[in-house]
């Protein structure tokens, strides 16, 4: 019998992730999971934990280190009625197997003219900031969403990893699922939170001196960075999705505020910033009050060595710099 | 359960290696445990950062191959890939600094454990993406045979590693271009929690290299005179333009995937039947049966304090100048 006086907790990232698979593949039997130590091994995080021994070895498919071909396979079982939801233990690993979600999964419902979906997920995980070296730290979704034809869902905490990842699952074209290893171990704040759809920015913070715009664990870390600078009032919009992106929040906010600073994890270099800058200029020009920002990671390799890791992704102290040079311009 | 009557082509040297080599190979599988024996210790107390995955159980296939190989031949190695820079003869202090993250680092700091590399020594790097380095050693193979001056590569990776496409069409590559490249796969028995033994059907290790042209061979890995003379057989071929050979190393994995790796996963009673199997123990006893005495037990202790020599060195390095984050990012 549960302990009365307990608490219910409010559950983690990596629960909300399995929560949603887990309720999506009771819903649809036509719902598969397939990945490297997936099943058995409960994932590399223990994402996937339980599922193997819910669903059975026929759901939830444990594949050899053969991603190129696991993502292909996963293409060919949407196009023939089921839905994958094919994972990629490491963000970093997407560029062994880019073909089949570049070429293959985000053009053939256009270059069939409608004539195939392609109801298919590929989940991953990045998560910098804890040496994980040059091969296992990267931000990449920016490649990702620079793909018409691919969605890109980011989320920042556990209410919308599992809400987008349900809306995932159930949507008939692919997505690119983004999760973050950092948040994995963070229990939900605001659990209660009413679902939004991807395309929904969230306004997480409202102030009136600037607006900044992030998602993923830069939420947090923004947060964070507000937090240690009380006299600044930002809005602070967490994008959830990139593709679709939210432009229209993003524009109405930057047009009250005047100001704006983008921050991702991503190197800057031809980063996602670049575009959101972009669609702030086309949409909010005449209201500006000073250049619009960005803040993201430098253009190097993650590198191993922790100071230098430090000096190379943006964090609360960084933002924070970056806060007060978007309201000095 | 070796199975050399599975010979394709490759004809090992029969007699066993004399005790003065012995004893070198015993020298280094007693460094390659030391460090690594210490890369755990050091990961736990937090002076080792990030996946750190070690090889402890595996020190034949490193020695034994290294041995055989010139300073200027190539090798290319994976995420477990200590044990071979050591080998091939990486100096282990500043590689311990470079798990420390310090500036005298291997990679002053840049790379890290998984990305070890020196191309001094012809080791053109460890490396996080598996299947990565097959690829890479069948190219530096093709430079030397544009060389013709009879250099060979050696690509490490593990059983795991033989399903990916990048596996399948270096072995294609190596093939067309006769290269000089010996193909060495690690059966450690896991592939991070996953069992190899029959994971995925099909033919085995052996049958799918030879099914590229290329000849193979399974090997005894912990035996270290048996993976030396098997890999002394494939060099010799290839330095003499015969083109690639394959040799599986049977061997164990008797730690973790990584360090901190609950291993729920573990076959009961496995790694027990291995350690009756290790590597150093049984160079030991041939040694002992041959009149020395309590080599290993030397050997280790010399190798640990030489260890803990590189830990004090390591601990008391500078750490890379944070402004200096740009450097070696381009030409
Ligand atoms: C392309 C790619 N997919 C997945 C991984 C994650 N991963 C790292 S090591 C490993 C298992 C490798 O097994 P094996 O090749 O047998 O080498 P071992 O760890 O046993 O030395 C996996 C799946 C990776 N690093 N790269
Ligand atoms: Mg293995």
């Amino acid at each position: 019998m549960p302990d009365p006086t307990a608490t219910a907790k409010p559950p983690r990232y990596l629960d909300a992730v399995n929560a949603a698979l887990a309720d999506e593949m009771r819903a649809d039997g036509s719902v598969i999971a397939l990945g490297v130590d997936i099943g058995r091994g409960g994932g590399a995080y223990g994402v996937t934990r339980g599922l193997f021994e819910e669903f059975g070895a026929d759901r939830v498919i444990d594949t050899p280190i053969a991603e190129a071909g696991v993502l292909g396979a996963a293409v060919g079982a949407a196009m023939a009625g089921q839905r994958p939801v094919a994972e990629v233990m490491y963000m970093d690993f997407v560029t062994v197997c880019l073909d089949p979600i570049v070429n293959q999964a985000a053009k053939l419902r256009y270059m069939t003219g409608g004539g195939v979906t392609v109801p298919i997920v590929f989940r991953t995980q990045t998560g910098g900031g804890r040496s994980g070296g040059a091969q296992h730290s990267q931000s990449l979704e920016g490649i990702l969403a620079h793909i018409p034809g691919l969605d890109v869902y980011c989320p920042s905490d556990a209410r919308d990893a599992y809400d987008l990842l349900v809306a995932a699952i159930r949507a008939d074209h692919p997505v690119c699922f983004v999760e973050n290893r950092r948040l994995y171990g963070k229990r939900a704040d605001g659990w209660e939170r009413e679902a939004l759809p991807p395309g929904r920015a969230r306004l997480v913070r409202e102030g009136a001196d600037l607006t900044i715009v992030t998602w993923g664990r830069m939420v947090p870390e923004s947060i964070a960075a507000l937090d240690a600078l009380p006299d600044v009032a930002a809005d602070l919009i967490d994008l959830r999705t990139l593709a679709p992106l939210d432009v229209d929040t993003v524009v109405e906010s930057v047009r009250r505020t005047g100001r704006c600073l983008v921050v991702h994890e991503a190197v800057e270099r031809f980063g996602p910033g670049g575009e959101l800058i972009s669609k702030v200029a086309e949409g909010a020009l005449f209201d500006l009050d000073g250049p619009i920002l960005r803040h993201g990671a430098r253009p190097t390799p993650v590198p191993y060595s922790p100071g230098l890791e430090a000096a190379m992704l943006p964090d609360s102290e960084g933002i924070g710099a970056a806060i007060a040079r978007t309201l000095e311009g | 359960m070796p199975a050399e009557d599975e010979d394709l082509k490759i004809e090992p040297a029969s007699a066993p290696p004399d005790p003065e080599t012995l004893r070198e190979r015993l020298r280094t599988m007693a460094r390659i445990r030391a460090f690594e024996e210490q890369v755990g210790r050091q990961f736990r107390e937090g002076n080792v950062h990030g996946f750190v995955h070690t090889s402890i159980g595996q020190e034949a296939v490193a020695a034994g191959s290294c041995g055989v190989l010139d300073r200027d031949d190539f090798i290319t190695t994976t995420h477990r890939g200590h044990g071979h820079c050591l080998a091939k003869g990486a100096d282990p202090e500043p590689m311990m600094a470079e798990l420390f993250g310090r500036e005298t680092g291997t990679c002053h700091g840049r790379g890290g454990s998984m990305h070890l590399a020196d191309a001094s020594l012809g080791i053109l790097g460890a490396n996080g993406i598996v299947g990565a380095g097959v690829p890479i050693a069948v190219g530096a193979a093709l430079a030397a045979r544009r060389e013709q001056a009879g250099r060979v590569a050696l690509a490490f990776f593990g059983e795991g590693a033989v399903h990916c496409g990048a596996f399948h069409e270096g072995m294609v590559l190596a093939v067309a271009w006769q290269a000089p490249v010996v193909f060495i796969c690690e059966n450690n028995h896991y592939a991070e929690f996953t069992p190899s033994t029959g994971a995925w059907g099909g033919p085995g290790l052996l049958e799918r290299a030879s099914a590229y042209g290329v000849p193979a061979l399974r090997v005894e890995g912990n035996d270290v005179g048996k993976v030396e003379a098997a890999v002394r057989a494939a060099v010799n071929s290839a330095r003499a333009g015969a083109g690639p050979a394959f040799l599986e190393m049977l061997t164990y994995r008797m730690g973790g995937h990584y360090e901190g790796d609950a291993e729920p996963y573990r076959v009961e009673g496995e790694r027990e039947e291995w350690a009756e199997r290790d590597p150093i123990a049984a160079v030991d006893a041939t040694l002992a049966a041959a009149g020395q005495d309590g080599v290993a037990k030397a050997l280790l202790e010399e190798a640990r304090q030489e260890m803990e020599a590189a830990v004090r060195n390591a601990l008391a390095a500078p750490y890379p100048e944070p402004e200096a984050v740009m450097e070696y990012v381009g030409a």
